[in-house]
């Protein structure tokens, strides 16, 4: 009985069955980018890791992360980063009773997406500033 | 308030009564890492093509290595959460969640200690 009742519990949510909304779309991101930045702590850790083996692993970490293949992975991670970070504070807000009629939300996603591809942008430009200073 | 009856709750059907607390921390994390985080990925962007030396400095001043231990510990809990809720909710069959997610929390705590003995290891040199 108890195993039955069990086994017909809903679980949430049912990705295939509803139609892709702004609203939905931003939710998938945010679990999604929360995915990719668990990726990039797993490569902060091999990032000390490198840097307490000493100057070669580090120079060996850098040039990985340099490669077109590494620069692909961090503009990913700096892009997840802000929008994790921006739609964070959107659910934050939320968990304070804030904002939650249909228009403020739609207009609060749309502004999630802008700043966090304006941050990802200035962020780039800084780290491309700061590496010419090395070279 | 209670929506439910005894037999429910002695079947173990109704609330665990224990999830408050990890919506909870995870509200606690994610309010700490907004600080946290925009320092640290700063400090990474800037790093990202500096000499050894340089970075190696970095983590010689006691405020860095103790912000670096706290970010590191409440980055790991806060994505070990936040893993745990997505397999609780996508993965149907009991005994492979508990097992994933019980692999997430070894794995999590593992990588911690991992980047904090790191850090140790440049601090103390």
């Amino acid at each position: 009985m108890r195993s039955l009742l069990k086994k017909k519990r809903p679980l949430s949510p049912h990705l295939q069955v509803y139609k892709i909304q702004i609203t939905s779309l931003l939710s998938i991101m945010h679990r999604g980018t929360g995915i990719v930045l668990y990726g990039g702590a797993i490569l902060w850790t091999l990032w000390f890791v490198a840097l307490a083996e000493g100057p070669h692993a580090y120079v060996e970490m850098q040039n990985f992360l340099l490669s077109p293949f590494g620069l692909m992975m961090l503009v990913g991670w700096s892009f997840s980063f802000f929008y994790h970070l921006c739609n964070g504070i959107r659910h934050l807000m939320w968990d304070l009773g804030l904002g939650y009629d249909m228009s403020t939300v739609r207009l609060s996603g749309g502004l999630v997406v802008v700043t966090s591809l304006l941050l990802s942008c200035i962020a780039w430009m800084i780290g491309i500033w700061a590496g010419g200073n090395y070279t | 308030m209670r929506f439910e009856t005894n037999l429910r709750r002695a079947l173990g059907l109704g609330s665990a009564k224990s999830g408050v607390h990890s919506w909870i921390m995870q509200r606690f994390t994610a309010i700490a890492l907004i600080p946290l985080s925009l320092w640290f990925v700063g400090i990474f962007i800037l790093h990202l093509k500096a000499p050894f030396d340089i970075s190696y400095r970095q983590f010689s001043s006691p405020w860095t290595m103790t912000l670096s231990v706290f970010f590191i510990l409440v980055m790991f809990y806060h994505g070990y959460l936040g893993l745990k809720v997505i397999l609780e909710d996508y993965i149907p069959h009991e005994l492979t969640k508990w097992l994933l997610i019980m692999l997430t929390k070894f794995f999590s705590l593992f990588m911690a200690l991992l980047a904090i003995v790191s850090l140790f290891r440049i601090f103390l040199k």
